[in-house]
């Protein structure tokens, strides 16, 4: 692997530390993971800001949407499982429905998880996020732009769910460019076939893109950052000129990534496609790597699917 | 103890009066919604709206604001009739209760509401977003205050108790709760369904200064008010016993009123016993 790798939770920290230096709105909220999410590094900078509300995370969200009420604009972090399945409703009733200004932060999204299992590797939060109106749902690509992410989230009005790993991931952005909404970078040009990743999925499909050249095949690589709202324009325009896509997500293939894409493509403009991902099944304890390899996220997962979609472009 | 002349006193419980049959009419008219609990709820409501809360109707967004947070949601009439009586919208407004585009949706929704602090319906989560604005205030410096509705059958919700627990560890002493002690909940008695005794009891034990009050009377409900404001470090819960469906004889204590309009004939008898057919 040539990119180094790095952790997007130590960025996520940092965002939070300088945001709250620039900002006296800002209030973070934990549910006794702040260790882990990194929260921990505001609530060293500014106690005051910071509350932990225990193993509590419906009663989170609640007093996360009552400080929103009244002016602040808030962090609320814990594992991915706990921060939407677990109170779904709380986000659903008391922060979406009157889009306040709640920003969910949650780390330990997917099967990355590793040896936790299955009870802590949530798959399927992307679709619980994405169905949410007023939701925007952010998967940041690796540490450099989550850090990017979460300043820009800090700026914007409304809730906003951003999804972060565990482990640490392969840095593939530049510090320099700029973090825009719903504008899915083309990390890659290509012409024979689109792959479109995020999360830790886009240095996969730049993996996958250097070894499909080696088959004379030219891919473009799309990060599709913000899966809500979705970058219709960038997705269109590439199955217009590649012909064919292939998504690749650390998510369940049901209602993810690929399935907002495939929405896009079906409704606009037909290409064969195919999706990498998780299956419809719940994932086990295991080494990250071996994970990956069972649930089918590897590279050699997105260069099959790719020849795939090529064999059916004819 | 504060004393307050019998002509104040009056004047609230004719509102609360007016309160009760702004509810039966509007939930009459609707054809659907929650009589039993806006009637158990409205003696607290008239209080709060005509006497206790700092708020100003023309300035629903005034930041030094006391909020008030109806986490009951279903009550969702009675915290419009207050609203109205208050002057946050047109009394003509209330008729379009659970209508399509009306202002006043059939549980209580903060975008639309003027007056309405947070959007409720799900039950358990107010007493949460109420001490996430009693944070804010501590934050912000500043004196308002918060006042949170909720039911008994809600003292059920997981949440409620998680909620009770941070109000405490944060000594947010400038949160008020009433618990609308009506002794029904949907499915029947809250003995039956959920026992919640000694309710009083669990809630000291969480770390509350508690208040037992009889919810319809004025003078209690400002006094234990009164006394909340003066404690110092930790949270109040006022434990009001009220009767379900209180003001109308036939929908007192009545389990199948806590979700359902009265009939025309049901309806003209409601309003002749809450003092005439027009509020
Ligand atoms: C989470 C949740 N579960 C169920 C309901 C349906 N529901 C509406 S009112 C109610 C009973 C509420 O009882 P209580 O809190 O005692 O209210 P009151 O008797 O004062 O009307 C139920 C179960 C709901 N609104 N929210």
């Amino acid at each position: 692997m040539k990119w180094k790798e790095e952790s997007q939770r130590k960025q996520y920290g940092r965002a939070l530390v300088e945001l709250g230096k620039e900002r006296s709105d800002i209030v973070v909220l934990d549910a006794d993971l702040s260790s882990s999410t990194r929260t921990a590094d505001f609530a060293a900078a500014f106690p005051e800001r910071f509350f932990n509300c225990g193993i509590a995370e419906q009663n989170m969200m609640d007093t996360a949407a009552g400080l929103a009420a009244s002016g602040k604009t808030v962090f609320v972090s814990t594992f991915a499982v706990f921060g939407t399945g677990r109170c779904y409703d709380q986000i659903r009733q008391s922060i979406a429905y009157p889009n306040l200004n709640v920003k969910i932060v949650v780390s330990h999204a997917g099967i990355t998880v590793g040896g936790d299992g299955a009870s802590h590797q949530i798959v399927e939060d992307i679709a619980l996020m994405r169905v949410l109106p007023n939701m925007t749902v952010i998967v940041p690509a690796d540490a450099v732009e989550t850090y990017k992410v979460v300043k820009h989230v800090a700026k914007m009005k409304g809730p906003v769910y951003v999804r972060i790993g565990r482990s640490d991931v392969p840095t593939i952005s530049d510090q320099a460019s700029e973090f825009e909404l719903a504008k899915a970078p083309v990390v890659r040009d290509g012409k024979d076939v689109t792959l479109i990743g995020c999360g830790i999925m886009v240095s996969k499909c730049l993996e996958a893109a250097d070894e499909l050249t080696k088959h004379g095949i030219d891919a473009r690589v799309v990060n599709l950052h913000t899966i809500k709202p979705i970058d219709e324009k960038t997705i269109v325009k590439a199955a217009r000129e590649t012909g064919g896509v292939v998504t690749a997500e650390e998510h369940s293939v049901m209602m993810g990534m690929g399935s907002a894409v495939a929405m896009v493509l079906v409704e606009n403009f037909h290409v064969p496609m195919k999706r990498v991902g998780i299956p419809d099944v719940f994932g086990e304890s295991g080494a990250c790597d071996e994970l990956m390899s069972k649930y089918g996220l590897t590279v050699d997962n997105i260069v099959e699917a790719a020849h795939d979609v090529l064999k059916r472009k004819k | 103890m504060e004393v307050y002349d019998g002509e104040f006193i009056t004047e609230l419980e004719a509102i609360a009066k007016r309160i009760r049959r702004h509810c039966i009419k509007m939930i009459y008219e609707a054809g659907s919604g929650h009589p039993g609990g806006s009637l158990s709820a409205a003696d607290i409501l008239a209080a709060l709206y005509f006497h206790i809360l700092r708020h100003d109707p023309k300035r629903p967004d005034w930041p030094d604001r006391d909020r008030f947070v109806m986490s009951k949601g279903h009550a969702a009439p009675a915290l419009y009739a207050v609203l109205a009586e208050a002057g946050y919208f047109p009394l003509d407004e209330l008729s379009s209760l659970r209508k399509l585009g009306s202002r006043l949706q059939g549980h209580p929704c903060m975008q639309k509401t003027p007056g309405v602090e947070m959007s409720t319906g799900s039950l358990g989560h107010g007493l949460a977003a109420g001490n996430g604005m009693a944070l804010a205030a501590k934050l912000d410096r500043k004196l308002y205050r918060i006042y949170v509705l909720c039911g008994d059958g809600e003292m059920d919700v997981g949440e409620t108790w998680e909620a009770a627990m941070l109000a405490a560890h944060y000594k947010l002493d400038n949160v008020t709760v009433y618990v609308d002690r009506n002794k029904l909940q949907l499915d029947g008695p809250t003995e039956n369904i959920m026992s919640l005794e000694p309710l009083s009891d669990k809630w000291k034990a969480f770390g509350w200064h508690v208040i037992e009050i009889n919810g319809h009377n004025m003078r209690e409900i400002i006094h234990a008010t009164n006394e909340a404001r003066g404690v110092k470090g930790k949270p109040t819960v006022i434990i009001a016993h009220t009767i379900k469906g209180k003001g109308v004889s036939y929908m007192e204590g009545a389990l199948h009123f806590h979700g359902k309009a009265p009939s025309k004939q049901e309806y003209e008898i409601a309003m002749k016993e809450l003092g005439g057919d027009k509020p």
